[in-house]
């Protein structure tokens, strides 16, 4: 953490933001004030500098174009490359998971560079659409509950020896490459499909970012009670659709 | 301008028959006002019948995210003033719907018809409008609409050599680019609260710079088309800078820009701003929007609000603290089924306000009022949350299925 204030960097919010996934900030931001940590967020647009001091850096979902845009302005910029060369922590959902990955298939329908800073590769998944609700069991390397979300992408992700899946899910598509996978990690970099917010369905994501950034093994109880009923009727949800579906 | 009556071919007039029928069978079954399934039937029958019955109408279309079927309404009550119109009134707007409408309008001189974006351009192309009016467009049901540039790269493609005058939102670039290519254009400045799906350049990617009420791309010069008509505060400025007051039973700042928009639309017409705006005063309520009802002893007002641009101007219009705020949100297909967009609005304006939460997705609304900071209560039913709030009046809240579920319960 730096000096005094945990610095929260919320990227391209006029690129990547249209799938409800600054909530993720949202619920850092708020889970952090509960524990009187002082927060500040940095909200930077495409035309401004990545800063390369923040401790919780976060990208969301967008819609190709966009996805496409924020990757040109991304490599162009190089600040989040040398944020993570220096320890970062990345949280990216989404079309902001396959920026992070060495190549995704842009709007054009053509491959795309990306930053390459997790060893994920997306390609166009011919089929339908994967949208729906997701149940997943997390790396069992994380010690977390069962991660909770809803996908709409048309992507197919593809994991590298060197990073490891997310999650293996129970339902739903994830990663959509078959093997079962879903999202991807390296040290402090981490990739999923979930919307939902992910964070607001999965807070304990959102306290583990904080832990590695404060870098400590516990951290004071909130009050989980909304975060558990969401959790356990979209859970339940999701067990009754896919029982209905077989 | 409107042509004579031109008389139905006999398949037409079968066609219409038999979409009648199957509309009033449908409403014995208990299925709803059947005019969907109506112009379902008869469309089936007649692939043309579109175009045929709106042969002998002066046309103009209407679409946007929000505020289509409340401006649809305001530009008939204008029009009425120069002839009969027959209009889409309830909001069934896609093909079937709106041919089912058309059926009825035989003696009109107009039709106004509200067009869901997606068929906009197709729609266009069937019933050759005299005019075309374009609101906004901002995200709305992304698990299974079309991505909003999208729309309007659709729109910008499907009307680009329309003989329709095309009345566009100037202040909204995503409007402005899709309009931008049509022959005809009247700029309203209409203005734009929500911004958020407008940070890019519609045509080049380049970031919007916004100073202000304008806004111009800095890579490649596409900028904020001058407009001929403003939206003043309570005001609309006609293009002989006479400032007309616009005085609605409806609120809200959404409802003047669509008060502006539908002036500029009668003025295409002849009919003069003073008389159109006159009239829109009639308006009270929309399909139930904006609709007072007493229920429990309290005075409900229903106001819906689909997507984070409508929640925002829901929120400028409610009565201030302590008015109690009702919030009811559902994720059934009608409403996109992913209910992460809850996230993109901005709830700390409710603050101070006792707020009371209901409908399907009860809990993700109870998780994001946490994380914003605001206290509130979980309610079961619609009763329940009633029976909590103070006597008077209550701001109900809903989105698009959650708004049917209450209009159900209390009979409205
Ligand atoms: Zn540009």
């Amino acid at each position: 953490m730096n000096e005094t204030s945990l610095r929260l960097v919320w990227i391209y919010p006029d690129l990547l933001s249209t799938y409800g996934d600054q909530g993720n900030a949202l619920v850092v931001e708020r889970r952090a004030r509960q524990r009187r940590i002082p927060v500040t967020r940095i909200d930077v647009r495409s035309d401004q500098p990545i800063p390369t001091s923040g401790d919780i850096y976060l990208i969301g979902g967008g819609e190709d174009r966009p996805q496409r845009l924020a990757a040109e302005r991304l490599r162009r910029d190089g600040g989040l490359n040398r944020a993570v060369a220096n320890g970062a922590i990345v949280f990216s959902v989404c079309a902001g998971y396959q920026i992070l990955g060495t190549e995704f298939i842009n709007d054009l329908g053509r491959p795309e560079p990306g930053l390459g800073i997790l060893d994920v590769k997306s390609v166009r998944n011919d089929g339908d659409r994967h949208v729906g609700d997701v149940l997943a069991d997390m790396d069992e390397r994380l010690g977390l509950p069962p991660l909770t979300g809803f996908e709409n992408h048309q992507g197919n992700t593809l994991i590298g020896p060197s990073a490891r899946p997310l999650a293996r899910v129970r339902i739903g598509n994830g990663n959509g490459t078959g093997d079962g996978t879903e999202g991807a990690y390296c040290d402090t970099v981490f990739g999923t499909y979930m919307h939902g917010p992910v964070m607001a369905r999965n807070p304990l994501l959102a306290d583990m970012l904080l832990k590695l950034a404060l870098d400590v093994h516990a951290l004071p109880r909130v009050d989980e009670q909304w975060y558990e009923a969401l959790r356990a009727e979209r859970i339940a949800h999701a067990t009754q659709a896919a029982a209905a579906r077989s | 301008m409107s042509g004579n009556p031109e008389p139905l071919s006999p398949r037409a007039k079968l066609a219409v028959t038999a979409g009648k029928a199957a509309a009033a069978v449908s409403r014995a079954a208990g299925k709803g006002s059947g005019s969907v399934i109506g112009g379902r039937v008869a469309l089936k029958l007649d692939p043309d019948l579109l175009a045929r019955l709106a042969g002998h109408l002066d046309v103009v279309l209407v679409s946007a995210t929000n505020g289509k079927t409340t401006t649809t309404r305001l530009i008939a009550e204008a029009l009425r003033a120069s002839g009969p119109v027959v209009s889409n009134a309830l909001g069934a707007n896609m093909p079937a719907g709106i041919t089912s409408a058309l059926a009825g309008g035989s003696d009109s001189r107009y039709g106004v018809i509200e067009v869901d974006e997606k068929y906009l351009a197709g729609v266009a192309r069937d019933v050759t409008p005299k005019a075309i009016a374009l609101l906004n467009l901002s995200r709305d049901q992304l698990d299974r609409a079309a991505e909003t540039r999208m729309l309007a790269e659709h729109w910008r493609e499907g009307l680009s050599g329309t003989e329709a005058v095309v009345i566009a939102n100037a202040d909204d670039p995503l409007v402005a680019w899709a309009a931008s290519s049509c022959p005809t254009v009247v700029w309203v400045a209409a203005g734009q609260e929500w911004k958020d799906d407008a940070w890019s350049c519609p045509s080049c990617g380049g970031v919007l710079q916004r100073p202000g009420d304008d806004w111009y791309c800095g890579d490649c010069g596409f900028r904020r088309p001058p407009p001929t008509w403003a939206l003043h505060g309570d005001y609309v400025l006609s293009p002989d800078g006479v400032a007309w007051p616009i005085q609605l039973q409806l609120p809200g700042r959404a409802n003047k820009a669509n008060a502006a928009m539908s002036a500029a639309v009668g003025a295409v017409f002849g009919v003069p701003p003073k008389i159109a705006l006159e009239r829109m005063y009639s308006v009270q309520a929309v399909a139930g929007r904006y609709d007072v009802v007493t229920y429990l002893d309290r005075q409900l007002r229903l106001l819906l609000a689909k997507n984070p641009a409508g929640w925002l101007e829901t929120f400028s219009l409610i009565d201030g603290p302590p008015a109690p705020v009702l919030l009811s949100v559902n994720a059934r297909g009608a409403d996109g089924t992913d209910t992460s967009w809850l996230w993109d609005v901005d709830y700390t304006r409710l603050a101070g306000h006792p707020i009371f939460v209901l409908g399907d997705r009860r809990l993700d609304l109870a998780v994001r009022l946490e994380v914003a900071g605001l206290e509130f209560r979980v309610c079961d039913d619609l009763d329940q949350a009633v029976r909590a709030a103070p006597p008077g009046r209550v701001e109900v809240i809903a989105n698009y299925t959650a708004f049917q579920d209450l209009r159900r319960r209390i009979g409205n």
